[in-house]
């Protein structure tokens, strides 16, 4: 029999040796699923984590996609991991990046066509205030009527869901757009674009804004006080009023955060890569931003790594079903062995195996 | 003494970096009252746990009355016939007493007659219990015939009991020991698991010490002083902490007319609390768990927040600050449960040293945090107060509970409180461990500080407090000077307002 044995203290080697082996074992389940598929494992293999940042013919196109498509998924996680740290489950991230891109992007149209590159940062300004406000909602909720805010942000989402398709058809479509939905392009006006800011790289404002968040969360939470009682009321709520720790200022000061920051994602989103709000916008980076944060252990380093591999296994995941035939399903299934390891063998970081008779928790 | 009906050769466990038990062994004769004494940490829990199926040896023998005694679950001991109460009671508040007996059965009869059997297991034992009250309601001592209750009800032929007399007060205490010594006489074999060496010296027929998982000493308790049988536990001499005469200063904190509802549906309320402590004063609160203890701590370390001037520390009011505000202030505290209340079990001890330190500390700087402060923190209290750890990044829980105590203690006697509260200082402590905390509370109040002490063990609070005051029902008795009490006065006080008299 396995049994488990709880270490007295946390492993610091298995905390950083399990996201390899965790990795490693996905490859090995992986590709003994493409085998059995009657695919080429090892030619899978090379096209999810080789091809879209090295291959000749793809990375042109596929590297760049890398930050962009990592960059919202580590500014939203940055922001979600600290609450998660404090225990406030933030779960409506998508309904604060819609409403961020909403916001922001109303304030830019409704300054077309003025020609002032001024504009750009009030709608980012705007569009951090949209998510905030719209996180404020459970937030408040929670802080007086102690409502859950799992439930309330979540229900959230589908309330700035309809909100963004109302918006699309109605007050932000384009005038000159032919009846079509959606608003007028945005980064194709110079006022308003979030342009690509070295070429070829995908670098744009949203993602030097994911760094420098990672860099700002990273030391709040190791080196300031604010962070110290993230983490205490996380771990150990009664210490952490004990300590003096205002349960409902926290409450409101994560889902600020995180609502700020997931706004943030949206209105570079919609100035940048995507250019204009429309009626399927969203793309659920509010949601796998959730995974990001926990692949990442809710650490800032963690999440931008976790961010990039995420990013990695859909270009990658796309790549090999156009060029290989293997189906979207196996690819979905690929990339949930991953977080599936990552996950288990997590364990290894707080237990130790062992092999042998049975032992009853001591 | 007749043939053994427990007789244990040779047990040996060892989990990883500590072997709790090694090469014990014992025998328990029928109708005996065996005591198993020792420190925290000694093994005694891993022990009675083997022999109650929780934990399997790693070699070593057991027999019960002859037969070979190997349980793999606590169903198969139970089956063999042993019955085990447990230091802390696993009741749900919600339901009625019978219902949960009928919880821990695995067959349960209909529930009348479960009602039924009940009431007449304790008249016959004498543990007054009505089967249709609901557990919330219960104070701690009736609480503990319920699972004395359900033990019985099994027939057992080995009880073992676990530090049961922490909770009650003197008078609950002597019923408990009516009903042991009927069941003995009855021909059960009694493992009676305490620290307490007067109880064991009046109740027990035989003991065995354990230190460091070894077995370093039997003797018949009633003929061995408490002295003896003290240091034969911690393998050296004790010293009593010293108590030097003096006389009080001017008042430091007043608590008046203070008043709080319960926190929650199964808490106590605080009903017209009135506190004087002057300069230098130890005051004793004593009282049965249950009775305030936790709600009276938190209203005075800023938890809870009260109606305006009925909490004032030198003359300034602090009533409606938070706890870092009232540290400020130097009114500071240390609740009972050390792991997750007093301190965060995963964090390092130099984080918990930060959680109540970094205002009077100085360990932040527009709330940037000064690590290298709060560590240098951390290790002054561990030197301080000898806390064994490999050292200050250690996590709190991998900390044996005396030595977190300590650590707890000393984390607020070193940032010099003008007021100290503590809750519970020595609960679970080993003996070595508890004089050292004593002694640092009694130096902090020869320092000019004063210092409150809410504890349930009365020899505790004989020792070092200048006044005793009594917690019941969240009311707090007028303080009386402690060199005038005796130990039933004390009870009296306690235990005025439950139900004291043994069943007819």
């Amino acid at each position: 029999m396995i049994s488990l044995e709880k270490r007295p203290t946390p492993s610091r080697v298995w905390t950083y040796a399990t996201p390899f082996l965790a990795v490693a074992l996905t490859v090995i389940a992986g590709g003994l699923m493409f085998a059995a598929l009657g695919k080429d494992p090892v030619a899978a293999i090379r096209t999810i984590f080789y091809d879209p940042l090295f291959d000749p013919q793809f990375a042109a196109y596929s590297r760049p996609q890398l930050l962009v498509k990592a960059g919202p998924l580590i500014l939203i996680a940055t922001g979600l991991a600290l609450g998660f740290r404090a225990g406030v489950w933030n779960i409506g991230a998508e309904g604060q990046y819609i409403i961020g891109a909403l916001t922001g992007a109303a304030v830019g149209l409704a300054l077309y066509p003025a020609d002032t590159r001024m504009i750009f940062p009030l709608m980012v300004i705007v569009g951090a205030l949209g998510g905030w406000a719209w996180a404020m909602i459970p937030a408040i909720l929670k802080t007086r009527f102690n409502t859950n805010e799992i439930l309330v942000s979540l229900l959230l989402v589908y309330v700035a869901e309809n909100l963004l398709a109302s918006m699309a058809v109605g007050r932000l479509r384009n005038p000159e757009g032919g009846g079509f939905p959606g608003s007028r392009n945005l980064s194709q006006w110079d006022s308003a674009a979030n342009p690509e800011l070295i070429a070829n790289t995908g670098m744009h404002w949203g993602v030097v804004a994911a760094f420098i968040a990672v860099i700002f969360a990273y030391i709040l939470l190791n080196r300031h006080l604010t962070g110290f009682h993230i983490r205490l009321a996380g771990q150990a709520p009664r210490a952490a009023r004990f300590a003096g720790v205002e349960p409902t200022r926290l409450v409101v000061l994560c889902l600020g955060i995180s609502g700020a920051l997931a706004g943030l994602a949206g209105i570079f989103e919609v100035t940048g890569p995507a250019g204009q709000i429309s009626i399927d916008f969203n793309v659920g980076y509010g949601f796998t931003a959730i995974i990001v944060a926990f692949l990442g252990r809710l650490h800032p380093i963690g999440i931008a790594l976790a961010g990039l591999l995420m990013a990695l296994t859909y270009i990658g995941g796309e790549l090999a079903s156009f060029m290989l035939g293997i189906p979207a399903a196996a690819i979905q299934a690929f990339q949930g062995m991953l977080l599936f390891f990552l996950l288990a063998v997590d364990v290894l970081t707080n237990y130790r195996v062992r092999l042998g008779r049975r032992e009853a928790s001591a | 003494m007749t043939a053994p009906l427990l007789s244990i050769q040779g047990l040996t466990k060892a989990y990883p970096g500590v072997v709790a038990n090694d090469d014990v062994s014992f025998e328990i004769g029928k109708g005996q009252i065996h005591a198993l004494l020792g420190e925290n940490g000694a093994g005694k829990s891993t022990l009675v746990k083997m022999i109650y199926g929780l934990v399997t040896p790693d070699s070593g023998r057991m027999e019960i009355a002859g037969q070979p005694h190997a349980p793999a679950t606590p169903l198969q001991a139970r089956d063999a016939g042993v019955a085990m109460v447990f230091q802390h009671f696993s009741l749900f508040d919600a339901l009625d007493v019978a219902e949960n007996i009928a919880l821990g059965m695995t067959d349960p009869p209909p529930m009348r007659d479960l009602a039924a059997r009940i009431r007449e297991v304790s008249d016959a034992y004498g543990l007054p219990l009505d089967p249709d009250r609901i557990v919330g309601d219960l104070s701690a001592g009736e609480r503990q015939r319920v699972e004395i209750v359900r033990c019985l009800l099994q027939d057992p032929r080995l009880l073992i009991m676990d530090e049961p007399t922490s909770v009650l007060t003197p008078q609950e205490v002597e019923i408990l020991f009516a009903t042991l010594r009927k069941l003995a006489a009855e021909g059960t074999a009694i493992l009676y698991i305490s620290h307490k060496l007067e109880e064991i010296r009046s109740l027990c027929d035989a003991a065995t010490i354990l230190r460091l998982g070894k077995v370093v000493g039997r003797c018949d308790p009633r003929e061995t002083s408490a002295r003896e049988l003290a240091e034969q536990m911690v393998g050296s001499t004790l010293s009593s902490p010293a108590r030097p005469a003096h006389t009080p200063g001017d008042t430091l904190l007043t608590v008046e007319n203070l008043s709080l509802p319960p926190a929650h549906a199964f808490g106590t309320p605080l009903r017209d609390i009135q506190i004087t402590l002057a300069r230098g004063e130890v005051l004793g609160i004593g009282g049965v768990a249950g009775n305030g203890q936790d709600e009276l701590l938190a209203a005075l370390s800023g938890e809870r927040l009260s109606p305006r001037g009925t909490v004032t520390l030198d003359g300034s009011d602090l009533s409606r600050a938070g706890p870092e505000a009232r540290r400020k202030a130097g009114l500071l505290s240390a609740p009972e449960e050390r792991l997750g209340h007093a301190a965060a079990p995963d964090m390092s001890l130099t984080e918990n040293a930060l959680l109540t330190g970094h205002g009077r500390k100085g360990l932040t700087g527009r709330g940037f945090i000064d690590w290298r402060g709060a560590a240098g923190f951390a290790r002054d209290i561990i030197a301080a107060f000898d806390v064994r750890t490999p050292g200050e990044g250690t996590a709190a829980r991998a900390l044996s509970g005396g030595n977190l105590q300590k650590f707890v203690i000393g984390r607020e006697v070193l940032q010099g409180p003008t007021v100290l509260v503590v809750n519970q200082p020595t609960w679970g402590v080993d003996a070595a461990a508890a004089a050292a905390i004593r002694q640092a509370l009694l130096d902090l109040a020869e320092a000019g500080a004063g210092v409150i002490v809410i504890s349930q063990d009365l020899d505790e609070l004989m020792e070092i407090s200048d006044r005793f005051a009594a917690l019941n029902e969240g009311r707090l008795s007028a303080p009386v000077p402690a060199a005038t009490l005796d130990v039933k006065r004390i009870g009296l006080m306690l235990g005025g307002a439950h139900d004291m008299e043994a069943a007819e």
